[in-house]
Protein backbone atom coordinates (compact mmCIF):
# COMPACT_ATOMS: atom_id res chain seq x y z
CA UNK A 1 0.00 0.00 0.00
CA UNK A 2 0.85 3.61 -0.35
CA UNK A 3 1.33 5.37 3.09
CA UNK A 4 1.23 9.53 2.60
CA UNK A 5 2.79 11.28 5.45
CA UNK A 6 4.23 14.79 6.54
CA UNK A 7 7.83 14.16 7.42
CA UNK A 8 10.30 17.04 9.29
CA UNK A 9 7.81 19.18 7.36
CA UNK A 10 7.96 17.89 4.19
CA UNK A 11 4.88 15.68 2.52
CA UNK A 12 5.80 12.76 1.48
CA UNK A 13 4.47 9.21 0.47
CA UNK A 14 6.02 5.89 1.37
CA UNK A 15 5.27 3.20 -1.34
CA UNK A 16 4.96 -0.75 -1.34
CA UNK A 17 4.60 -0.85 2.30
CA UNK A 18 3.78 -3.93 3.40
CA UNK A 19 0.38 -3.94 5.90
CA UNK A 20 2.23 -5.16 9.08
CA UNK A 21 4.93 -2.88 9.03
CA UNK A 22 6.18 -0.19 11.48
CA UNK A 23 6.52 3.61 10.91
CA UNK A 24 9.79 2.75 12.03
CA UNK A 25 10.46 0.76 9.27
CA UNK A 26 8.70 3.33 6.50
CA UNK A 27 11.10 5.74 8.23
CA UNK A 28 14.32 4.01 8.16
CA UNK A 29 13.93 1.79 4.93
CA UNK A 30 11.45 3.88 2.23
CA UNK A 31 11.74 7.24 3.38
CA UNK A 32 16.00 6.95 3.98
CA UNK A 33 15.86 8.41 7.18
CA UNK A 34 18.23 6.43 9.86
CA UNK A 35 18.18 8.94 13.15
CA UNK A 36 15.56 6.82 14.89
CA UNK A 37 16.99 3.47 15.49
CA UNK A 38 15.75 -0.20 15.65
CA UNK A 39 16.95 -1.77 18.37
CA UNK A 40 14.26 -3.71 20.50
CA UNK A 41 10.98 -3.55 18.33
CA UNK A 42 8.38 -4.01 21.41
CA UNK A 43 8.08 -0.94 23.15
CA UNK A 44 11.21 -0.90 25.42
CA UNK A 45 13.93 0.53 24.65
CA UNK A 46 12.66 4.43 23.55
CA UNK A 47 15.69 4.38 20.99
CA UNK A 48 12.76 4.44 17.80
CA UNK A 49 11.39 7.91 19.66
CA UNK A 50 9.18 10.05 17.16
CA UNK A 51 6.72 13.08 17.22
CA UNK A 52 3.76 11.68 15.85
CA UNK A 53 1.13 14.82 15.84
CA UNK A 54 3.32 16.42 18.25
CA UNK A 55 3.44 13.61 20.74
CA UNK A 56 6.33 11.47 21.68
CA UNK A 57 6.11 7.77 20.80
CA UNK A 58 8.19 4.63 20.10
CA UNK A 59 7.84 4.52 15.96
CA UNK A 60 8.21 0.52 16.61
CA UNK A 61 4.99 -0.15 17.34
CA UNK A 62 3.32 2.50 15.15
CA UNK A 63 1.29 0.76 12.36
CA UNK A 64 2.84 2.47 8.97
CA UNK A 65 -0.77 2.68 7.78
CA UNK A 66 -1.55 4.63 11.12
CA UNK A 67 0.62 7.20 10.18
CA UNK A 68 -1.37 8.50 6.78
CA UNK A 69 -1.90 12.20 6.77
CA UNK A 70 -0.08 12.62 9.72
CA UNK A 71 2.66 14.68 11.05
CA UNK A 72 5.69 13.13 11.96
CA UNK A 73 9.04 14.49 13.26
CA UNK A 74 12.03 12.82 13.64
CA UNK A 75 15.55 13.55 15.44
CA UNK A 76 16.66 14.96 12.08
CA UNK A 77 14.17 17.10 11.95
CA UNK A 78 15.21 18.72 15.12
CA UNK A 79 18.19 20.26 14.33
CA UNK A 80 18.14 23.30 11.96
CA UNK A 81 18.78 24.58 8.79
CA UNK A 82 21.38 22.04 7.34
CA UNK A 83 19.84 19.40 8.73
CA UNK A 84 20.50 16.80 6.69
CA UNK A 85 16.93 15.56 4.68
CA UNK A 86 16.33 12.78 2.31
CA UNK A 87 18.86 12.84 -0.79
CA UNK A 88 20.32 16.13 0.27
CA UNK A 89 23.65 14.65 0.63
CA UNK A 90 25.50 11.95 3.39
CA UNK A 91 23.38 12.05 6.44
CA UNK A 92 26.76 12.70 8.82
CA UNK A 93 27.52 15.61 6.65
CA UNK A 94 27.34 18.36 9.07
CA UNK A 95 30.27 16.69 12.05
CA UNK A 96 30.79 20.81 12.87
CA UNK A 97 27.81 20.69 14.84
CA UNK A 98 26.62 23.92 13.59
CA UNK A 99 22.63 23.84 13.34
CA UNK A 100 21.98 21.16 15.84
CA UNK A 101 19.27 22.07 18.51
CA UNK A 102 20.34 23.38 22.29
CA UNK A 103 19.34 19.51 22.80
CA UNK A 104 21.59 17.93 20.35
CA UNK A 105 24.31 20.27 21.08
CA UNK A 106 24.21 19.78 25.35
CA UNK A 107 24.07 16.17 25.09
CA UNK A 108 27.31 15.89 23.21
CA UNK A 109 28.93 19.29 24.95
CA UNK A 110 27.87 17.34 28.50
CA UNK A 111 29.25 13.59 27.55
CA UNK A 112 26.20 11.99 27.07
CA UNK A 113 27.02 10.30 23.70
CA UNK A 114 29.12 7.33 23.95
CA UNK A 115 28.11 4.77 21.05
CA UNK A 116 25.47 6.82 20.08
CA UNK A 117 22.54 4.26 19.73
CA UNK A 118 20.22 5.67 22.36
CA UNK A 119 20.61 9.20 21.50
CA UNK A 120 18.11 10.13 18.73
CA UNK A 121 15.69 8.41 21.08
CA UNK A 122 16.86 10.56 24.12
CA UNK A 123 16.95 13.46 22.29
CA UNK A 124 13.37 13.93 20.95
CA UNK A 125 12.34 12.90 24.90
CA UNK A 126 14.53 15.59 26.25
CA UNK A 127 13.24 17.53 23.68
CA UNK A 128 9.24 16.90 24.88
CA UNK A 129 10.47 17.14 28.37
CA UNK A 130 11.88 20.77 27.52
CA UNK A 131 9.29 21.91 25.56
CA UNK A 132 6.79 21.38 28.40
CA UNK A 133 9.03 22.31 31.17
CA UNK A 134 8.99 25.48 33.04
CA UNK A 135 12.96 25.94 33.84
CA UNK A 136 15.18 23.23 34.65
CA UNK A 137 13.31 20.26 35.34
CA UNK A 138 13.65 18.24 38.39
CA UNK A 139 15.67 14.37 38.44
CA UNK A 140 12.46 13.12 39.14
CA UNK A 141 10.72 14.44 36.52
CA UNK A 142 13.83 13.80 34.03
CA UNK A 143 14.49 10.53 35.48
CA UNK A 144 9.93 10.13 35.20
CA UNK A 145 10.25 11.46 31.21
CA UNK A 146 13.13 9.45 30.22
CA UNK A 147 12.31 6.10 32.09
CA UNK A 148 11.27 4.70 28.72
CA UNK A 149 14.45 5.15 26.64
CA UNK A 150 17.56 2.35 27.62
CA UNK A 151 21.30 3.34 27.45
CA UNK A 152 23.49 0.54 27.83
CA UNK A 153 26.62 3.08 27.63
CA UNK A 154 26.64 6.14 29.66
CA UNK A 155 25.16 5.15 33.16
CA UNK A 156 22.66 7.85 32.32
CA UNK A 157 24.51 10.59 34.85
CA UNK A 158 25.80 12.39 31.83
CA UNK A 159 22.07 12.05 30.22
CA UNK A 160 20.79 14.03 33.30
CA UNK A 161 23.67 16.70 32.90
CA UNK A 162 22.92 17.49 29.18
CA UNK A 163 18.98 17.73 29.99
CA UNK A 164 19.94 20.31 32.32
CA UNK A 165 22.56 21.63 30.33
CA UNK A 166 19.89 22.45 27.63
CA UNK A 167 17.30 23.47 29.88
CA UNK A 168 19.76 26.35 31.55
CA UNK A 169 21.20 27.24 27.82
CA UNK A 170 16.96 27.29 26.78
CA UNK A 171 16.10 29.39 29.29
CA UNK A 172 12.52 29.77 30.43
CA UNK A 173 9.62 29.74 27.62
CA UNK A 174 9.07 33.18 25.78
CA UNK B 1 -2.90 -8.42 5.49
CA UNK B 2 -5.17 -5.70 4.61
CA UNK B 3 -4.66 -2.52 6.40
CA UNK B 4 -8.45 -1.12 6.97
CA UNK B 5 -9.51 2.26 7.74
CA UNK B 6 -12.21 3.40 8.80
CA UNK B 7 -13.26 7.14 8.80
CA UNK B 8 -16.82 6.64 11.19
CA UNK B 9 -18.16 4.43 13.64
CA UNK B 10 -20.31 3.27 11.76
CA UNK B 11 -17.92 2.14 9.09
CA UNK B 12 -15.48 0.26 11.51
CA UNK B 13 -18.49 -1.85 12.84
CA UNK B 14 -19.65 -2.71 9.05
CA UNK B 15 -15.51 -3.54 8.34
CA UNK B 16 -15.88 -5.52 11.97
CA UNK B 17 -19.07 -7.78 11.04
CA UNK B 18 -17.82 -8.54 7.37
CA UNK B 19 -14.50 -9.35 8.39
CA UNK B 20 -14.84 -10.48 11.78
CA UNK B 21 -10.89 -11.91 11.43
CA UNK B 22 -9.54 -8.58 11.57
CA UNK B 23 -7.54 -7.12 14.86
CA UNK B 24 -8.75 -3.56 15.51
CA UNK B 25 -5.12 -1.73 16.15
CA UNK B 26 -5.52 1.27 18.00
CA UNK B 27 -2.31 2.45 20.51
CA UNK B 28 -0.88 -0.47 18.76
CA UNK B 29 1.55 -1.13 22.39
CA UNK B 30 0.20 -4.60 22.36
CA UNK B 31 -0.81 -5.44 18.67
CA UNK B 32 2.75 -4.08 16.67
CA UNK B 33 4.70 -6.05 19.44
CA UNK B 34 3.08 -9.33 18.19
CA UNK B 35 3.60 -8.75 14.81
CA UNK B 36 6.86 -7.12 14.71
CA UNK B 37 7.97 -10.36 17.15
CA UNK B 38 6.28 -12.23 14.63
CA UNK B 39 3.93 -13.95 17.37
CA UNK B 40 1.18 -14.07 14.69
CA UNK B 41 -0.18 -12.34 11.76
CA UNK B 42 -3.70 -10.86 11.44
CA UNK B 43 -5.90 -11.80 8.52
CA UNK B 44 -6.34 -7.41 8.50
CA UNK B 45 -5.58 -4.79 11.21
CA UNK B 46 -8.67 -2.51 11.62
CA UNK B 47 -7.22 0.83 12.73
CA UNK B 48 -9.55 2.58 14.68
CA UNK B 49 -7.08 6.01 15.64
CA UNK B 50 -8.84 7.96 12.37
CA UNK B 51 -12.44 7.88 14.03
CA UNK B 52 -12.86 10.88 16.32
CA UNK B 53 -15.32 9.99 18.83
CA UNK B 54 -13.52 7.74 20.12
CA UNK B 55 -10.70 9.82 21.43
CA UNK B 56 -13.56 12.00 23.28
CA UNK B 57 -14.71 11.74 27.23
CA UNK B 58 -17.61 12.93 28.26
CA UNK B 59 -19.84 13.26 32.13
CA UNK B 60 -22.90 11.60 32.03
CA UNK B 61 -24.44 11.90 35.21
CA UNK B 62 -21.72 10.42 37.79
CA UNK B 63 -20.18 8.58 35.00
CA UNK B 64 -17.61 8.60 32.90
CA UNK B 65 -17.54 7.67 29.47
CA UNK B 66 -14.24 7.25 28.19
CA UNK B 67 -14.07 6.51 24.40
CA UNK B 68 -12.41 3.67 23.26
CA UNK B 69 -9.23 5.89 21.86
CA UNK B 70 -8.33 7.93 25.15
CA UNK B 71 -4.68 7.57 26.15
CA UNK B 72 -3.37 6.84 29.44
CA UNK B 73 -1.72 9.95 29.04
CA UNK B 74 -4.38 11.99 28.63
CA UNK B 75 -6.78 10.03 31.06
CA UNK B 76 -3.80 10.93 33.83
CA UNK B 77 -3.89 15.08 32.77
CA UNK B 78 -7.83 15.27 32.62
CA UNK B 79 -9.23 12.97 34.83
CA UNK B 80 -7.36 11.79 37.62
CA UNK B 81 -9.49 13.62 40.60
CA UNK B 82 -12.58 12.01 39.15
CA UNK B 83 -10.87 8.51 37.89
CA UNK B 84 -7.97 8.73 40.60
CA UNK B 85 -7.85 4.91 40.93
CA UNK B 86 -7.88 4.57 37.07
CA UNK B 87 -5.08 7.27 37.04
CA UNK B 88 -3.35 5.80 39.34
CA UNK B 89 -2.78 2.70 37.20
CA UNK B 90 -2.45 4.48 34.03
CA UNK B 91 0.62 6.02 35.57
CA UNK B 92 2.73 2.91 36.07
CA UNK B 93 1.86 1.50 33.01
CA UNK B 94 5.21 1.11 30.69
CA UNK B 95 6.49 4.80 29.75
CA UNK B 96 5.80 8.11 28.79
CA UNK B 97 6.08 7.00 25.01
CA UNK B 98 3.86 3.89 25.42
CA UNK B 99 1.42 5.80 28.08
CA UNK B 100 0.82 8.36 24.95
CA UNK B 101 -0.21 5.64 22.96
CA UNK B 102 -1.87 3.10 24.99
CA UNK B 103 -5.65 2.88 25.80
CA UNK B 104 -7.76 1.15 28.17
CA UNK B 105 -9.79 -0.32 25.56
CA UNK B 106 -6.53 -1.83 24.10
CA UNK B 107 -5.87 -3.05 27.11
CA UNK B 108 -9.29 -4.82 27.46
CA UNK B 109 -8.43 -6.12 24.72
CA UNK B 110 -5.23 -7.46 25.17
CA UNK B 111 -7.31 -8.90 28.31
CA UNK B 112 -4.18 -9.96 30.05
CA UNK B 113 -4.35 -10.91 33.62
CA UNK B 114 -1.50 -8.55 34.38
CA UNK B 115 -3.45 -5.63 32.58
CA UNK B 116 -2.80 -2.30 35.10
CA UNK B 117 -6.05 -1.06 34.43
CA UNK B 118 -8.61 -4.33 35.26
CA UNK B 119 -7.90 -3.57 38.85
CA UNK B 120 -9.78 -0.65 39.49
CA UNK B 121 -12.00 -1.23 36.70
CA UNK B 122 -12.62 -3.93 39.36
CA UNK B 123 -12.86 -1.89 42.23
CA UNK B 124 -14.88 0.61 41.14
CA UNK B 125 -17.66 -1.70 38.94
CA UNK B 126 -17.07 -0.30 35.31
CA UNK B 127 -19.20 -1.30 32.35
CA UNK B 128 -17.94 -2.14 28.88
CA UNK B 129 -19.83 -0.23 26.41
CA UNK B 130 -19.08 -3.22 23.30
CA UNK B 131 -21.15 -2.50 20.04
CA UNK B 132 -21.57 -4.02 16.60
CA UNK B 133 -24.47 -4.11 13.88
CA UNK B 134 -26.45 -5.57 15.98
CA UNK B 135 -26.06 -3.13 18.49
CA UNK B 136 -25.06 -1.74 21.76
CA UNK B 137 -24.76 -3.75 24.42
CA UNK B 138 -23.15 -2.74 28.24
CA UNK B 139 -20.78 -5.95 29.88
CA UNK B 140 -20.39 -5.52 33.76
CA UNK B 141 -16.70 -5.51 34.43
CA UNK B 142 -17.23 -8.52 36.42
CA UNK B 143 -18.29 -10.27 33.39
CA UNK B 144 -15.53 -9.13 30.66
CA UNK B 145 -12.90 -11.18 31.77
CA UNK B 146 -13.21 -14.92 30.61
CA UNK B 147 -10.04 -16.23 30.97
CA UNK B 148 -6.17 -15.85 30.34
CA UNK B 149 -6.31 -12.72 27.47
CA UNK B 150 -9.40 -14.07 26.65
CA UNK B 151 -12.50 -11.70 26.14
CA UNK B 152 -16.72 -11.46 26.47
CA UNK B 153 -16.51 -9.49 23.09
CA UNK B 154 -18.12 -11.06 20.57
CA UNK B 155 -16.28 -11.31 16.62
CA UNK B 156 -18.57 -8.56 15.30
CA UNK B 157 -18.30 -6.50 18.55
CA UNK B 158 -15.83 -3.31 18.86
CA UNK B 159 -15.27 -1.78 21.90
CA UNK B 160 -16.68 1.55 21.70
CA UNK B 161 -16.32 3.35 25.55
CA UNK B 162 -15.64 2.20 29.03
CA UNK B 163 -18.35 3.84 31.95
CA UNK B 164 -16.02 4.10 34.69
CA UNK B 165 -18.39 5.96 38.08
CA UNK B 166 -17.03 9.56 39.57
CA UNK B 167 -14.98 8.44 42.44
CA UNK B 168 -17.21 9.06 45.76
CA UNK B 169 -14.33 8.42 48.03
CA UNK B 170 -10.84 7.12 47.59
CA UNK B 171 -8.88 5.22 45.57
CA UNK B 172 -5.81 3.40 45.33
CA UNK B 173 -3.91 1.23 42.83
CA UNK B 174 -0.58 -0.11 43.66
CA UNK B 175 1.60 -2.74 41.94
CA UNK B 176 4.49 -5.11 42.82
CA UNK B 177 7.55 -4.97 39.77
CA UNK B 178 11.28 -4.78 39.70
CA UNK B 179 11.63 -1.32 38.93
CA UNK B 180 9.14 2.41 38.51
CA UNK B 181 8.53 2.15 35.15
CA UNK B 182 7.85 -0.39 32.74
CA UNK B 183 7.29 -2.97 34.71
CA UNK B 184 4.69 -5.51 33.90
CA UNK B 185 2.92 -6.61 37.46
CA UNK B 186 4.17 -9.29 39.83
CA UNK B 187 0.93 -8.67 41.07
CA UNK B 188 -1.40 -5.47 41.50
CA UNK B 189 -4.17 -4.41 43.64
CA UNK B 190 -6.47 -1.67 43.63
CA UNK B 191 -9.30 -0.15 46.47
CA UNK B 192 -12.47 1.78 45.95
CA UNK B 193 -14.53 3.48 49.37
CA UNK B 194 -17.51 3.98 47.85
CA UNK B 195 -18.31 5.91 50.83
CA UNK B 196 -22.06 7.13 50.52
CA UNK B 197 -23.30 3.22 50.26
CA UNK B 198 -20.59 2.50 52.61
CA UNK B 199 -19.12 -0.54 50.42
CA UNK B 200 -15.37 -1.46 49.30
CA UNK B 201 -14.34 -2.42 46.11
CA UNK B 202 -11.33 -4.71 45.40
CA UNK B 203 -9.81 -5.60 42.19
CA UNK B 204 -6.66 -7.93 42.10
CA UNK B 205 -4.60 -8.37 39.10
CA UNK B 206 -1.70 -10.81 37.99
CA UNK B 207 -2.74 -13.38 40.78
CA UNK B 208 -5.52 -15.50 38.79
CA UNK B 209 -6.14 -16.30 34.99
CA UNK B 210 -8.75 -13.16 35.04
CA UNK B 211 -8.54 -10.08 37.10
CA UNK B 212 -11.22 -10.77 39.92
CA UNK B 213 -12.53 -9.00 42.78
CA UNK B 214 -11.97 -10.15 46.50
CA UNK B 215 -15.33 -10.55 47.27
CA UNK B 216 -15.16 -11.78 50.40
CA UNK B 217 -12.67 -9.17 51.56
CA UNK B 218 -15.27 -6.26 50.46
CA UNK B 219 -17.47 -7.84 52.38
CA UNK B 220 -15.58 -8.02 55.60
CA UNK B 221 -14.37 -4.60 55.05
CA UNK B 222 -17.99 -2.88 54.44
CA UNK B 223 -19.08 -4.74 57.64
CA UNK B 224 -16.28 -3.81 59.96
CA UNK B 225 -14.89 -0.46 58.65
CA UNK B 226 -16.52 2.51 61.31
CA UNK B 227 -17.76 4.12 58.72
CA UNK B 228 -20.17 6.81 61.27
CA UNK B 229 -16.90 7.58 63.83
CA UNK B 230 -14.73 6.98 61.28
CA UNK B 231 -12.79 6.08 64.07
CA UNK B 232 -8.96 4.97 62.88
CA UNK B 233 -8.25 1.48 61.18
CA UNK B 234 -7.75 -1.35 63.69
CA UNK B 235 -5.02 -2.90 62.51
CA UNK B 236 -6.70 -6.46 62.96
CA UNK B 237 -9.15 -5.81 60.58
CA UNK B 238 -6.20 -4.37 58.12
CA UNK B 239 -4.67 -7.67 58.42
CA UNK B 240 -7.37 -9.87 57.97
CA UNK B 241 -8.55 -7.45 54.72
CA UNK B 242 -5.35 -8.48 53.55
CA UNK B 243 -5.62 -12.05 54.15
CA UNK B 244 -8.69 -12.12 52.64
CA UNK B 245 -7.97 -10.78 49.45
CA UNK B 246 -4.48 -12.70 49.24
CA UNK B 247 -7.27 -15.60 49.44
CA UNK B 248 -8.91 -14.34 46.87
CA UNK B 249 -6.16 -14.80 44.23
CA UNK B 250 -5.05 -17.93 42.27
CA UNK B 251 -1.51 -17.30 41.29
CA UNK B 252 0.95 -19.33 39.52
CA UNK B 253 4.85 -19.50 39.81
CA UNK B 254 6.54 -18.16 36.60
CA UNK B 255 9.35 -15.59 35.57
CA UNK B 256 8.24 -12.78 36.89
CA UNK B 257 7.21 -14.19 40.96
CA UNK B 258 6.64 -17.15 42.33
CA UNK B 259 2.94 -17.82 44.04
CA UNK B 260 3.46 -17.93 47.16
CA UNK B 261 5.67 -14.80 46.90
CA UNK B 262 2.44 -13.19 45.05
CA UNK B 263 0.00 -14.25 47.43
CA UNK B 264 2.57 -12.44 50.28
CA UNK B 265 2.70 -9.51 48.42
CA UNK B 266 -0.76 -9.25 47.74
CA UNK B 267 -1.81 -9.11 51.22
CA UNK B 268 0.63 -6.68 52.42
CA UNK B 269 -0.46 -4.58 49.47
CA UNK B 270 -4.18 -4.82 50.84
CA UNK B 271 -3.48 -4.45 54.05
CA UNK B 272 -1.34 -1.07 52.68
CA UNK B 273 -3.70 0.48 50.51
CA UNK B 274 -6.89 0.44 53.03
CA UNK B 275 -4.78 1.75 55.38
CA UNK B 276 -4.32 4.75 52.60
CA UNK B 277 -7.64 4.62 51.70
CA UNK B 278 -9.35 4.73 55.26
CA UNK B 279 -6.74 7.74 56.60
CA UNK B 280 -8.01 9.71 53.36
CA UNK B 281 -11.95 8.87 54.15
CA UNK B 282 -11.18 9.74 57.76
CA UNK B 283 -9.38 13.09 57.15
CA UNK B 284 -12.75 14.06 54.24
CA UNK B 285 -10.11 13.98 51.25
CA UNK B 286 -9.50 11.66 48.40
CA UNK B 287 -12.82 11.87 46.71
CA UNK B 288 -13.85 14.21 43.84
CA UNK B 289 -14.77 17.57 44.99
CA UNK B 290 -16.75 18.29 42.00
CA UNK B 291 -18.80 14.43 42.04
CA UNK B 292 -21.87 15.53 41.84
CA UNK B 293 -22.08 19.49 41.19
CA UNK B 294 -20.38 19.78 38.50
CA UNK B 295 -17.78 21.78 38.24
CA UNK B 296 -14.27 20.50 35.94
CA UNK B 297 -15.08 19.74 32.28
CA UNK B 298 -17.63 17.32 31.77
CA UNK B 299 -16.28 16.54 28.22
CA UNK B 300 -12.82 16.47 26.41
CA UNK B 301 -11.41 15.50 23.05
CA UNK B 302 -8.32 15.50 21.11
C1 LIG C 1 7.01 -1.43 26.46
C2 LIG C 1 5.61 -1.77 26.89
C3 LIG C 1 5.26 -1.64 28.22
C4 LIG C 1 3.97 -1.95 28.64
N1 LIG C 1 3.68 -1.81 29.95
C5 LIG C 1 2.43 -2.09 30.37
C6 LIG C 1 2.09 -1.92 31.74
O1 LIG C 1 2.90 -1.47 32.56
N2 LIG C 1 0.83 -2.24 32.12
C7 LIG C 1 -0.10 -2.70 31.23
O2 LIG C 1 -1.23 -2.95 31.64
N3 LIG C 1 0.20 -2.88 29.94
C8 LIG C 1 1.44 -2.59 29.49
N4 LIG C 1 1.75 -2.77 28.18
C9 LIG C 1 0.75 -3.34 27.27
C10 LIG C 1 -0.09 -2.31 26.51
O3 LIG C 1 0.56 -1.06 26.47
C11 LIG C 1 -1.46 -2.11 27.14
O4 LIG C 1 -2.16 -3.32 27.16
C12 LIG C 1 -2.30 -1.06 26.42
O5 LIG C 1 -3.41 -0.74 27.22
C13 LIG C 1 -2.80 -1.50 25.05
O6 LIG C 1 -3.51 -0.42 24.47
P1 LIG C 1 -3.39 -0.10 22.91
O7 LIG C 1 -4.36 0.99 22.59
O8 LIG C 1 -1.99 0.15 22.53
O9 LIG C 1 -3.89 -1.48 22.30
P2 LIG C 1 -3.64 -2.19 20.89
O10 LIG C 1 -2.30 -2.79 20.85
O11 LIG C 1 -4.02 -1.28 19.79
O12 LIG C 1 -4.74 -3.33 21.04
C14 LIG C 1 -4.66 -4.29 22.09
C15 LIG C 1 -5.74 -5.35 21.94
O13 LIG C 1 -7.03 -4.78 22.08
C16 LIG C 1 -7.79 -4.94 20.90
N5 LIG C 1 -8.53 -3.69 20.73
C17 LIG C 1 -8.01 -2.43 20.67
N6 LIG C 1 -9.00 -1.53 20.60
C18 LIG C 1 -10.18 -2.22 20.59
C19 LIG C 1 -11.55 -1.83 20.53
N7 LIG C 1 -11.93 -0.54 20.48
N8 LIG C 1 -12.49 -2.80 20.56
C20 LIG C 1 -12.13 -4.11 20.64
N9 LIG C 1 -10.84 -4.53 20.72
C21 LIG C 1 -9.88 -3.60 20.69
C22 LIG C 1 -6.78 -5.24 19.81
O14 LIG C 1 -7.31 -5.95 18.75
C23 LIG C 1 -5.75 -6.02 20.58
O15 LIG C 1 -6.17 -7.35 20.76
C24 LIG C 1 3.02 -2.43 27.72
C25 LIG C 1 3.37 -2.55 26.37
C26 LIG C 1 4.66 -2.21 25.95
C27 LIG C 1 5.01 -2.32 24.51
S1 LIG D 1 12.93 -0.04 18.85
FE1 LIG D 1 11.08 0.96 19.39
S2 LIG D 1 11.22 1.01 21.53
FE2 LIG D 1 12.95 -0.17 21.02
S1 LIG E 1 25.37 5.79 24.33
FE1 LIG E 1 25.41 3.67 23.83
S2 LIG E 1 23.40 3.07 24.33
FE2 LIG E 1 23.44 5.05 25.08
Amino acid sequence: MRVNLTVNGRATAADDVWEGESLLYVLRERLGLPGAKNACEQGECGSCTVYLDGTPVCACLVAAGQAEGREVVTVEGLSRGDAPLPGAGPAHGDVSGEGLHEVQRAFLDAGAVQCGFCTPGLVVQAHALLAEADGVPSDADIREALAGNLCRCTGYEKILDAVRLAATRLGPPP
Amino acid sequence: MDFLRPRTWAEALDLKAARPEATPIQGGTDVMVEINLDKGRPAALLDLTPIPELREWSREGDVIRLGAGVTYSRLIGELEARLPGLAQASRTVGSPQIRNRGTVAGNLGAASPAGDSHPPLLACDAVVEAESVRGARLIPIGEFYTGVKRNALAPDELIRAVRVPVARGPQYFSKIGTRNAMVIAVCSFSIALHAAERRVGTGVGSAAPTPRRAVAAEEFAAARLDWRGRSPLDPDVAGRFGELVAGAAAPIDDVRGRAAYRTHALAVLARRALGWAWADFRAGTGADSSAGSGGGDDRGSQ
